[in-house]
């Protein structure tokens, strides 16, 4: 008994410290989901004159992609967002995070462009209010304009098929 | 010595800061709460710095945001708010005292109080009884030294 408590205390502190190694300290859980999606109104990538919010996809299930030409893990993720499109099954928006029109456009023509659309946010000022730190994030919205699921970090292979198209399956099973 | 006056000098460096932007403020308790707010409010992308001290881009774009924010009259608990509803409580450096984060500000408490217990209960344990000894005790005792070292 003497030298089993320091031994089940010993084992408790493994098992903690162990439960600590897998979490990623960088999955910060957001306080959007099952909020209303920020709302925006920004100018679109390719026709800067025009411009959308987020009540224009009132009644659509949607995933809206933070992404930069800056960004290094966005071209990580980028052959997994084109594959999403060839399936045509969800609207995607990119919203072009703090990013220079040019080097944008040039970056979707180089890499080949998954966005049905992308809104431009010079300033961050929309990123600020959809709690983006680490681009590139990827929200779900459904048919009512709720987030439902933040995806921090680039997308991996598998997760289209495990996190992604189950949330746009269920989702666009949903009444209005 | 040279090693000493190392030592002391390194000791002696403040932390350094990132608020480099020049900002301009009409009171000086708006300077003030500008000060406290960015040394409070953690960087998300380096998640060990606060934005004051971070360099990031997130963190310029979020000092600007609290700077604009206090220039429009916005209260500190306004601006805390803003924070948290879009980045969540893990944004403050000092929580707020909510059910959610109870363990964070009373772990410590519970953590002493459990020491404490445990020093209390080992040592009613194995408290020592003060009795007198026996006479067959205090005998043996007594024959012991007697015979000193070389026995």
């Amino acid at each position: 008994m003497k030298y089993l408590l320091p031994l089940f205390l010993f084992i408790a502190l493994a098992i903690f410290l162990a439960i600590g190694l897998k979490l990623n300290p960088r999955e910060i859980p957001s306080p959007l989901i099952d909020k209303p999606a920020p709302a925006f109104n920004l100018p679109i990538l390719a026709t800067p004159e025009q411009r959308l919010s987020q009540a224009d996809f009132k009644g659509k299930v949607w995933l809206l992609n933070v992404w930069a030409s800056w960004c290094v893990s966005c071209r990580e993720e980028h052959p997994l967002l084109i594959e999403l499109a060839k399936q045509n099954k969800v609207l995607l928006v990119g919203l072009n995070y703090k990013d220079e029109a040019q080097a944008a456009n040039a970056w979707l023509s180089k890499h080949g462009n998954p966005y049905n659309v992308s809104v431009m946010d010079a300033d961050g000022r929309t990123g600020i209010d959809y709690g983006v730190y680490g681009v590139p994030e990827t929200f779900v919205i459904d048919k009512r304009g709720v987030v439902r699921y933040k995806h921090t970090g680039p997308v991996q292979p598998g997760d289209l098929e495990k996190i992604f198209l189950p949330w746009i399956q269920q989702l666009e099973a949903e009444n209005v | 010595m040279k090693f000493l006056y190392a030592v002391i000098l390194s000791l002696l460096v403040y932390q350094a800061r990132a608020d480099i932007e020049y900002r301009d403020f009409k009171q000086p308790e708006q300077e003030q709460a500008y000060q406290t707010l960015i040394s409070e409010l953690r960087c998300l992308v380096c998640q060990n710095q606060t934005i004051a001290d971070s360099n990031a881009d997130l963190a310029k774009d979020l000092r600007r945001q609290v700077y604009e924010m206090l220039q429009q009259g916005k209260s500190r608990q306004y601006i805390v708010d803003f924070m948290t509803d879009r980045y969540g409580d893990f944004v403050m450096y000092k929580p707020a005292l909510k059910l959610k984060t109870m363990l964070l500000w009373l772990g410590p408490v519970l953590f002493l109080v459990i020491g404490l217990a445990t020093v209390w209960v080992l040592r009613s344990k194995t408290a020592v009884i003060d009795e007198p000894l026996s006479k067959e005790q205090q005998a043996k005792l007594d024959s012991i030294l007697d015979k000193g070292d070389d026995a």
